[in-house]
């Protein structure tokens, strides 16, 4: 390249940051790489502390192979690029980041930026979700995968998505109980999805793999289930759930749950992205093109933090990203490269289709709002009540998610809506008669965590002018 | 083509201000139009520190905010929320003794006013406000002055303009507004017509290029105040707190949240603001000096919003030099939210009565004349 | 009310990785045994039930994300300050406070 190296910015090491690292390397590039967790792998190869023993081969099962070639890759790249672990980026704006690093805040100036920030578990809440013992689904996999632990003796998984069968299969195989997997999809749910899924014939083989090996291991699997109510003293004991059959127990003392993942997209939005609706994802997505170049110049998506599309595509998409900011930059492809970027979309459009069949086989379970009575939390940081926000918004005719917000403080806590504002969007919708694509989205305020008083402003701002 | 809906007054702007006026004319009988471009109370009626103060204040300020204090003490009753206000006493602390100088000559002028303030030393300070860091010389109390939650007050004055039967049009724009000789007639962006016998500029921050449009412009710049709040403390500070010659201004909310306030921010456009990381910065550092309990706190959220200041600090509150029946009140300089109630009813008066029970004279339109002519727009600039 | 950390059972249970080095912490003001790689919400949790309490109800809660974003596992430490738990490492010495 004649022009001069720019120096790109990459948010988030797991699948999708780390393939954007390496393709940046390969051209001569020295990336900046930051990452929040204290070692590279994101969420779904998220490595354990290095004393730890288990194998890859136990961490990630079928997934291994895959997992080798990702981490070994950050690996090989680390004397190549600036890698920064425990590093949280709290604020962005154009052509700078606000860092925080061993409670030190600091200013990192940018040229480019890939964000790969990746997703946490979308939840719907149910009565005692708030009691110790209920973990989100992603949440119970991190407990097992980073700290060898499973999140109680008799584990409920409750939900729906991949990842309720994928956690639960993950747990029996490591020596956990599963009390029961409850899934709010129907078998024909999932039966109808079986034409899109075979659009990724092996994903799905997987799938259907965990739940033949979970039956086969006794795991009680029930369809069209949805929790009811977590029971407990100091913690969870019972969980009561229904079906079309009614309303059941089940003795536990830990339940996981989720349904599905949602984008991290704070840093998009303080960037001034454009954000759209995708019905498919019930979420408000920055709007990207088939590159993940965002509709701001100089930033690019990548991985679930852009649309959640699962491990692969995010390897794909964070290479692609990398490809478009060098052919931005000047870039003059070779054949191969040119041919590898074709390949990279075509693979990246498959996996559409393959999430569309998701969609179809986990679908959102519909009938939540209604389900949920008015003493249920909603937002377990500020504890507001379903009540509460139902009251509220026919008190004050508020029909969008900020006005909510700013009258019954959902959204307000230190989570700034991660885990309540999905649901939060849901229960509004539903009580003022819109669609969840009318009600909005929560607006980004920096710091998108909490950062510390106690450290004042590092006045060190770095990188180019 | 049906004739346009008619009202006695239409006021432009949903934010304390407007939506008090439009409480008080429909008590006294008046058809309220209130038009707001986003939600009543979204801006910075909304999003300010919540400081319900009058101490500070300059002393043609008083007369009004103490009419104010009046009406913030029957909140619930007007408008059926207390929003969080409470009467926790506001103490303006000195650091150096130039800085305690000032608050007593503030206290000494300010004495026929009633605001019972208070002139306490460190010491004592420090005895009954633990909490409160080194290097304060001394304060000024006023116990009766308060805070309150803006999210809560001003959209809670435009829900009660509507009950008491105003029409209160939100996501509503007035785009065209002209005065025929006889009436106003105005043209929203989503193809409503009205007309008006009176027309209320409560337009906040942007209320300058209403001026303008009726050859009374006036230079209004826009600033951008920073907030940041930490996440639930333990209760330890029952009082706002505010320095003498500038700095951060700091309370804790019911729930346990400190709010702390200063700086500057900056416009990413017309309509939004945003605290700049310098800003952020310095209110941290601040805060942490003057509220050593802070020290182990986390900011959890940061914002800013567009206030509109005229150069001598003083809003515009009064009668059109140019135009019978427009009125104005608008240029509060971040301090809008304690007096806006009692702007409201003077605005109500000035519509029915013809004159204000309240000394307004000082905020009079009239004094920017030598302006008008030579400023011909007023865009929210930055200072 | 029951105790949010009695001492008869934790909620997470080992499955694995338990040939680890040992280290000592505190609990208010207890001693306790964690082992090197283990994040404060391990080392809790897999003795006690709670972390720290809701600011305005006071019930207690033992975290829920895992992976610092629910922001529900702050735990206090002796000097006042307070640590994303399960994000964070237990080291030797650490002094932890936990509402009972």
């Amino acid at each position: 390249m004649n022009t001069p190296l720019a120096q790109a910015v990459i948010v988030g090491a797991g699948p999708a940051g780390i393939r954007a690292a390496q393709t940046l390397v390969s051209k001569g590039l020295r990336p900046i790489v930051l990452d929040e967790n204290a070692r590279h792998g994101g969420q779904i190869y998220r490595q354990a502390p290095e004393n730890f023993e288990r194998s890859r081969k136990t961490l990630y099962g079928f997934e291994a192979g895959k997992a080798d070639a990702v981490l070994n890759a950050m690996q090989a790249l680390m004397p190549h690029m600036d890698y920064r672990p425990n590093t949280l980026v709290w604020n962005a704006e154009a052509g700078c980041l606000d860092l925080l690093h061993k409670d030190q805040t600091s200013v990192l100036r940018y040229d480019a930026l890939i964000m790969a920030t990746g997703a946490t578990d979308r939840i719907l809440p149910f009565l005692g979700w708030t009691l110790p013992g209920v973990f989100s689904l992603g949440g119970a996999q991190v407990a097992l995968k980073f700290q060898g632990c499973a999140i109680g003796k008799s584990v409920v998984f409750a939900g729906t998505g991949p990842l309720l069968y994928l956690v639960a299969y993950q747990y029996v195989k490591a020596g956990g109980h599963v009390a029961a997997i409850l899934d709010s999809a129907q078998l024909s749910d999932q039966l109808s999805a079986l034409p899109d899924m075979m659009a990724q014939a092996s994903v799905l083989a997987k799938g259907l793999y965990y739940v033949a090996w979970l039956m086969a291991h006794g795991v009680s699997i029930q369809r069209g289930a949805m929790p009811v109510q977590a029971i407990g003293d100091a913690s969870v004991e019972q969980l009561i759930w229904r079906d079309q059959l009614g309303e059941h127990r089940i003795d536990c003392d830990a339940v996981a749950t989720g349904y599905g993942l949602r984008s991290e997209t704070q840093l998009a939005d303080l960037l001034g992205c454009e954000f759209a609706y995708h019905p498919a994802d019930r979420a408000w997505l920055p709007t990207k093109d088939s590159a993940g170049r965002s509709s701001v110049p100089g930033v690019y998506m990548a991985g679930d933090g852009a649309s959640i599309q699962g491990a692969d595509a995010a390897e794909w998409s964070g290479e692609r990203a990398a490809w478009a900011f060098l052919m931005d930059q000047g870039l003059v492809l070779t054949d191969a490269e040119k041919a590898r970027i074709k390949t990279l979309d075509r693979q990246i459009a498959k996996r559409r289709t393959f999430g569309s069949g998701l969609t179809q086989a986990f679908p959102e379970p519909t009938q939540w709002p209604a389900m949920t009575t008015n003493e249920v939390v909603i937002c377990r940081c500020e504890e507001i009540t379903a009540g509460e926000i139902r009251e509220i918004a026919q008190a004050s005719g508020a029909l969008e998610l900020n006005r909510l917000k700013a009258l019954s403080r959902v959204g307000m806590g230190r989570c700034q809506g991660r885990m309540c504002a999905c649901a939060a969007a849901e229960l509004l919708a539903h009580c003022t008669q819109q669609a969840p694509s009318q009600v909005g989205r929560l607006r980004g305020q920096a710091p998108i965590k909490p950062i510390p008083f106690e450290k004042a402003l590092n006045a060190n701002t770095e990188g180019p002018e | 083509m049906s004739p346009a809906q008619h009202f006695d007054v239409a006021i432009v702007g949903g934010g304390i201000v407007g939506t008090s006026a439009a409480l008080a004319l429909r008590r006294l009988g008046k058809s309220v139009l209130v038009m707001e471009r986003d939600v009543c109370g979204s801006r910075s009626s909304g999003v300010n520190y919540g400081g319900v103060r009058r101490q500070g204040r300059s002393l043609v300020q008083l007369p009004l905010s103490q009419r104010a204090h009046v009406i913030w003490g029957r909140l619930p009753e007007l408008i059926g929320t207390d929003g969080e206000y409470i009467r926790s006493g506001h103490l303006k602390i000195a650091r150096t003794e130039a800085d305690l100088a000032s608050l007593q000559a503030y206290r000494d002028k300010s004495q026929a006013h009633g605001l019972d303030l208070q002139i306490i030393g460190g010491d004592a300070l420090r005895k009954t406000y633990p909490w409160l860091g080194e290097r304060v010389l001394g304060g000024s109390l006023c116990a009766e002055d308060g805070h309150a939650n803006p999210r809560l007050v001003s959209p809670a004055f435009a829900r009660a303009a509507q009950a008491a039967g105003a029409v209160v049009m939100e996501n509503t724009t007035a785009k065209g507004i002209h005065h025929s000789g006889r009436r106003f007639e105005i043209d929203t962006d989503n193809g409503l017509q009205f007309c008006s016998t009176h027309l209320l500029n409560c337009a906040g921050a942007w209320a300058g290029h209403i001026a303008a449009q009726f050859n009374e412009a006036v230079p209004m710049v826009s600033a951008h105040p920073v907030m940041a709040v930490t996440d639930p403390l333990p209760a330890f500070m029952n009082l706002s707190l505010g320095v003498e010659g500038g700095g951060i201004y700091a309370r804790q909310a019911p729930r346990g949240n400190c709010v702390i306030g200063g700086s500057r921010g900056f416009a990413l456009d017309d309509l939004r603001a945003r605290p700049s990381r310098e800003a952020i910065g310095l209110v941290l550092a601040r805060s942490v000096e003057l509220l050593p309990s802070l020290r182990h706190a986390h900011v959890i959220r940061t914002w800013s919003g567009t206030e509109g200041y005229l150069p001598d600090h003083e809003p515009v509150i009064g009668r059109s030099q140019t135009t019978p029946g427009l009125i104005h009140a608008f240029g509060f300089a971040g301090a809008g939210f304690q007096t806006g109630p009692a702007v409201g009813e003077v605005l109500a008066e000035l519509v029915c009565h013809g004159r204000s029970s309240t000394p307004i004279e000082a905020f009079s339109i009239a004094r920017f004349s030598a302006v008008s002519s030579s400023v011909t727009s007023t865009p929210g600039d930055l200072p | 009310m029951k105790k949010a950390h009695s001492k008869l059972t934790g909620l997470w249970v080992r499955l694995s990785e338990m040939h680890r080095d040992r280290l000592t912490f505190f609990l208010n003001g207890e001693p306790c045994q964690a082992l090197v790689g283990d994040t404060i919400m391990t080392a809790l949790l897999t003795q006690s039930r709670g972390l720290r309490r809701a600011d305005q109800s006071d019930a207690v809660r033992a975290g829920f994300c895992v992976m610092g974003a629910c922001q529900d596992c702050w735990v206090a430490t002796e000097d006042g300050a307070r640590l994303r738990s399960c994000l964070t490492r237990i080291e030797p010495g650490m002094r932890l406070v936990v509402t009972p």
